[in-house]
């Protein structure tokens, strides 16, 4: 998929990041051209590989207690908190429209 | 007109009942302080990897032997993206690409007609089942306008159970779910507990004409007990319908079920369709599960999850415990559904058979017609009943062997259920409820009564 403008929205709203400027669109144009090299490889009957984990042994833990308890360390990293909960906005707050937003996608 | 065909699909999330979360050493526990059962990896520090607790697969593992499915050998993790405050790290590690378990089926039965006596059983069939966290509890303080976030919940186990589209109405969907709850509750892979969060379900419905193409879907969330669910699935049935009849269309959209209005109401927050980016956990190899032929020789026998020895320890399903129950004791199907269905009371049942001459087929019907509507009535479980299997045993043996009518067996009845440790041969006595076995004595009382009555003997000699 060309990594047109439609693209580049659509990829700034789903994971919150922020081409910022062209050199971040040509970069990321960049490492697009580099991974597409990936299909002169021939992968016909071969499966897939994931993790390069995949030939190891899944640890698996016994089911004790072993860790929490830590609710002030926790809420060290809190911005505002109320009685021991963490506080967040009354929900995903959406981002604006490519229109209503500071982005230079704008221009394009 | 053609009449409508109502679709039903569920997907069940099942809380395991383990000691600790899925990928985390923290507890779990309901109730309890905020943010107090949660680690460093529940709250998405960075630095932290999951490590996967084996009790949660075997949990996996005996329920999707329970429900007949072909258990995956091999199954994967995945990242599910989606941004929310009570996901802190901004994923949910779930089984999308290969599940632990699928293919699997269940049965239930459903009262024709709400005659008990008449029964069918019918099949949904089971997708599959996987793995997944939990994600933490969003307490909604709209006064304020914000939302109080407590992470305890996080990183819990869940079994999602995904159950095809089988369904056609309220009425199966909830006897579905109801049979899936005992079997948890059987297996202790989950205390399925729905009023506690620990058993959530969501329906999947749509309407169509026969020989046409499913209709568009909608799910129905928010639906916190089986009187809800048969409830809300009716409602969305027939809302989709009338909409369809007035020329509307249905859009693929989630809602909630309004409990207070009965209705179904488009859910905020659920901005069009989500695109999760589905990708490997990086950081947790393939699940692999082993039985008696491809068990390793020389592997540490607790990184080893064996599924056949898990196989051969299932304990007997709800369906197999009611078949037992009727060849054992002449019930029939329906009174051993009744049995099942209300917490420990084959236990009383059987308990009060032990000691008692009175045949089980005459027992069970002072369990479920007398005991179980006083229970009812008083808003009791079997455990809280103050009547005991040993007082109960002890009036029906009084009942059996003639000492007493059926009628004063009830009055005694009544009196034990004040729970005033009195014996029912105590109350007997005590209110002369011995029947009169001396034929000179009867014969006396009823010479009485007649003496007392000398018109109306008249007049019914007379005719």
């Amino acid at each position: 998929q060309a990594a047109t403008v439609a693209v580049l929205d659509h990829l700034e709203q789903l994971a919150l990041v922020d081409f910022r400027d062209t050199e971040g669109v040509e970069r990321l144009r960049k490492a697009i051209q580099f991974a597409d090299q990936l299909q002169e490889v021939n992968t016909e009957g071969v499966e897939p590989m994931d993790s390069v984990l995949e030939d190891r042994c899944l640890y698996l833990r016994e089911d004790d207690v072993t860790e929490g308890n830590c609710t002030n360390e926790l809420l060290k990293n809190a911005k505002e908190k109320v009685e021991e909960y963490f506080v967040a906005p009354p929900g995903n707050i959406p981002l604006p429209k490519l229109e209503e937003r500071e982005t230079f996608l704008k221009g394009s | 007109l053609a009449p409508w065909i109502p679709v039903v699909g569920l997907e069940i999330h099942a809380q395991i009942s383990s000691n600790s979360k899925l990928f985390s050493g923290s507890q779990v526990q309901f109730a309890a302080p905020p943010n107090s059962l949660v680690s460093f990896f529940d709250a998405s520090l960075p630095g932290t990897l999951p490590v996967l607790n084996r009790r949660c697969v075997e949990a996996a593992v005996m329920t999707g032997l329970a429900l007949n499915c072909s258990i995956n050998k091999k199954s994967l993790f995945d990242r599910k993206h989606y941004f929310y405050a009570d996901l802190p790290a901004g994923y949910q590690i779930t089984q999308q690409r290969v599940p632990i378990a699928v293919n699997g089926s269940l049965s239930y039965s459903l009262c024709v007609d709400n005659k008990m006596s008449q029964m069918v059983t019918k099949t949904v069939r089971i997708k599959q089942i996987q793995l997944e966290q939990d994600s933490g509890k969003s307490l909604h303080d709209d006064t304020r306008s914000q939302t109080l976030v407590d992470l305890n919940r996080a990183g819990v186990g869940l079994m999602e159970v995904v159950m095809e589209p089988d369904m056609c109405c309220g009425e199966e969907a909830a006897a579905a779910v109801r049979e899936l709850q005992l079997i948890l509750q059987t297996l202790g892979s989950s205390q399925a507990v729905m009023a506690e969060g620990q058993l959530r379900v969501d329906a999947n419905v749509s309407v169509h004409h026969s020989g046409e193409p499913y209709g568009v879907r909608t799910e129905v969330k928010n639906i916190n007990s089986l009187r809800f669910l048969a409830k809300a699935v009716d409602y969305e049935i027939q809302r989709q319908i009338e909409e369809l009849e007035n020329g509307g269309t249905i859009l693929n959209e989630t809602r909630a079920f309004d409990s207070k209005l009965g209705c179904t109401v488009p859910m905020r927050d659920k901005e069009g369709k989500q695109n999760y980016r589905f990708m490997p956990e990086p950081n947790l190899p393939p699940l692999i599960l082993y039985d008696a032929k491809s068990l390793p020789a020389n592997m540490d026998h607790q990184q080893v999850v064996n599924i056949d020895w898990i196989h051969e320890r299932l304990p007997d399903l709800p369906s197999v415990k009611r078949v037992k129950l009727v060849e054992r004791y002449g019930i029939l199907p329906e009174h051993s559904f009744a049995l099942l269905n209300e917490d420990g009371l084959t236990e009383f049942f059987e308990n009060v058979v032990k000691q008692t001459q009175m045949k089980p087929k005459k027992v069970i019907g002072w369990i479920l017609n007398v005991l179980l509507s006083y229970l009812k009535q008083h808003s009791l479980t079997v455990k809280e009943s103050p009547v005991s299997s040993v007082l109960l045993a002890d009036l029906l043996n009084l009942l059996e062997k003639k000492e007493i009518s059926s009628t004063a067996a009830k009055q005694v009845l009544a009196e034990l259920w004040k729970g005033e440790g009195k014996t029912p041969l105590e109350i007997v006595k005590e209110k002369k409820l011995e029947l009169i076995q001396d034929q000179k004595e009867l014969e006396q009382i009823c010479q009485a009564v007649i003496d007392g009555q000398e018109n109306e003997v008249i007049m019914m000699v007379l005719g």
